[in-house]
């Protein structure tokens, strides 16, 4: 009904985006970013690993995208969702398979050591639009990223602490958004950017991936609409202008976080909680007074001497790991073979145990089954014994 | 009377928290802890599969999301801790054959990440609305090789000390509800790290009365 009037639920006009608010965390690679009130917290990571084999030069990117059980209540953990493959299998395909990030320079050592950067995407709040959400999330988290400087003499690596020399920036050609456009009525409406409400209702679903140079890294049309070619065409313009927007604000976001972090300031997610709404309180460092409230003492101490003392020798630490207890005493574990024999069965007379020692040496046939093949492994053994034949209990 | 020689170590670092942050959960928050941060979401009391339902209490489950790779056992292990201090406040006898389902995301891990925990989850508790018997906050403390207790220590502190303890504390008595301990340390340092930790939770508690009085402010 309010899309034959042009209104939306929440009043923006047909082609708006909501808020977008991106901030960053204390440690490179992290991003929080916020479309309206849809949530998504993204984190990049690194670690050497060996290559794959059929690009030995290259290094690994890995997305994955999760969609915590705090983002709706229809997302348990451990669920294979068909959204979430879907999410999943969209991300990689705007990211990875545009190759905006340079993975040749990834390369530490040809064939045996490569960067493998992994991306992990976090859902926190469902109100539509998470596949937007989410790739500005990870091409922000990636640009903003750090890898430790590496140093390579011949076979040796020396990977440098961010003490020792600053990390060094991923190489990332280009940045590539998506931007969703939902269709209503057989694709007579459309609508960017669409909130939770709107997506339950949608027919169709139209996420064009794009840079800011124009570049359509990638198109997806889900929901079985069938689209016009002049209505992909009037979506792509539409997308460009988005996407320049967008990447604009992102590239602000990043200046902004290092011009903060050169200057010595405060930043991260502490720095970005929003301090002027009364749902929001902070504290400043507080010291804990020292003295102590003696009852506390008293009553642990009366326990403690009730408890019945066993004398017990404390352990000597040789090493760290390590433990001893007790010194110089024999080992009682694997007892001889003629201890065994003494202890049990008594009713053995002397020469069954001279069979049996002489037995050891021999093969044992365990089965009298003729069927089995019998292998004599030392021929000049008078006789082989069959374990159940001789013996019987008296 | 005994005087714990605590040194410059025994501090509370800068703490906040926001309340109500997300939409879509009944109750949200995130609490901070110098760079430590944690965002808690709770829904409840919803439906219950039948497979996990109690017949005369609420089923409370409890989900440790780490930001990098997939949950393991520590995971697993601070959510038993969350857990069975959450069951020990939560009234769930008031609500029979329902499930309650209490999220936590690590955000950031400066050290302290337990008592980060505890306290986000009790604020998107006390934010969801659910009933509750008193309010608990986590209080972790180190001891370092000179024996110095260091109250909320960062993570730097925590790879260098040797012995580490975390304690949910109560509201009402100040008794433990929870205590989590790793490291080698004597009797009389336990005690002295409880009794240090029920101090620092008073301002702990002191700040949940300040929030709530402050959220409300407009309303009272």
């Amino acid at each position: 009904m309010f899309i034959y009037l042009f209104q939306r639920l929440d009043g923006r006009q047909t082609y708006d985006y909501r808020n977008i608010r991106i901030t960053f965390g204390t440690d490179y690679g992290c991003c929080t970013v916020s479309l309206g009130k849809t949530r998504v917290l993204a984190q990049v990571s690194c670690e050497l690993v060996p290559p794959k084999d059929s690009r030995p030069t290259e290094g690994i990117v890995f997305f994955n995208l999760e969609l915590s059980p705090m983002a709706s209540p229809a997302f348990q953990p451990n669920r294979q969702s068909e959204l979430l493959v879907t999410l999943n299998r969209q991300l990689e395909r705007c990211l990875r398979n545009s190759k905006c990030i340079d993975t040749e320079s990834l390369c530490v050592v040809s064939g045996e050591k490569v960067w493998q950067i992994r991306v992990d995407v976090h859902v926190l709040n469902h109100d539509g639009n998470l596949m937007d959400a989410a790739s500005i999330a990870a091409i922000s988290a990636l640009s903003h990223f750090r890898r430790p400087d590496v140093a390579i003499q011949g076979r040796d690596i020396t990977i440098f602490s961010p003490e020792e020399r600053d990390p060094v920036a991923l190489s990332i050609y280009h940045m590539p958004i998506c931007v969703s456009f939902a269709f209503f009525q057989q694709g007579t409406y459309l609508l960017v950017d669409p909130c939770e409400k709107e997506e339950q209702v949608t027919d169709g679903l139209l996420v064009i991936a794009m840079n800011k140079h124009r570049e359509i890294c990638s198109i997806q049309s889900s929901g079985g609409i069938m689209l016009l070619k002049d209505q992909v065409l009037r979506c792509s313009k539409i997308a460009s202008v988005k996407v320049s927007e967008i990447t604009d604000l992102i590239n602000k976001a990043l200046e902004n976080d290092k011009r903060v972090r050169k200057e010595g300031g405060r930043f991260g997610f502490a720095e970005s909680m929003p301090k002027e709404r009364i749902t929001a309180l902070k504290r400043d460092e507080a010291p804990v007074e020292m003295t102590v409230y003696p009852f506390n003492f008293v009553l642990l101490s009366c326990c403690m001497n009730l408890c019945v003392r066993i004398p017990v020798s404390s352990p000597v630490i040789v090493a760290t790991g390590t433990g001893q207890l007790g010194e110089g005493v024999q080992s009682t574990w694997g007892l001889e073979e003629e201890d065994e024999e003494d202890e049990c069965q008594g009713e053995m007379d002397k020469e069954e145990k001279k069979k049996k020692k002489a037995e050891k040496d021999e093969v044992m046939v365990i089965s009298d089954s003729e069927e089995e093949e019998v292998v004599v492994l030392n021929p000049e053994a008078p006789y082989v014994f069959s374990l159940f034949s001789e013996y019987s209990y008296q | 009377m005994d005087q714990i020689e605590t040194g410059s170590g025994s501090v509370l670092r800068e703490y906040g928290s926001e309340q109500n942050l997300l939409s879509k959960p009944d109750g949200s928050a995130t609490f901070l802890q110098g760079d430590t941060s944690v965002l808690a979401g709770v829904y409840g009391p919803a439906e219950v599969k039948v497979n996990k339902e109690i017949y005369d209490r609420a089923t409370l489950e409890v989900v440790v999301q780490p930001k990098v790779g997939m949950s393991s056992v520590r995971e697993r292990a601070r959510e038993q801790c969350v857990r069975e201090t959450c069951e020990a406040v939560l009234l769930s006898t008031l609500h029979p054959r329902s499930s309650l389902t209490l999220i936590l995301q690590v955000v950031h891990d400066d050290g302290s990440l337990l008592s980060c925990c505890l306290n986000a989850a009790c604020m998107a508790l006390m934010d969801a609305g659910l009933p509750m018997g008193r309010l608990f906050c986590g209080v972790t403390c180190a001891i370092d090789s000179d024996s110095q207790i260091i109250t909320d220590p960062t993570a730097q502190q925590e790879r260098e000390s040797r012995a580490l303890m975390t304690f949910a504390i109560d509201s009402k008595e100040r008794n433990v509800l929870m205590s989590s301990t790793k490291g080698s340390f004597s009797v009389k340092e336990l005690q002295q790290c409880i009794a240090l930790s029920q101090k620092a939770s008073e301002k702990i508690f002191q700040f949940y009365r300040d929030s709530v009085k402050r959220r409300y402010s407009k309303i009272l």
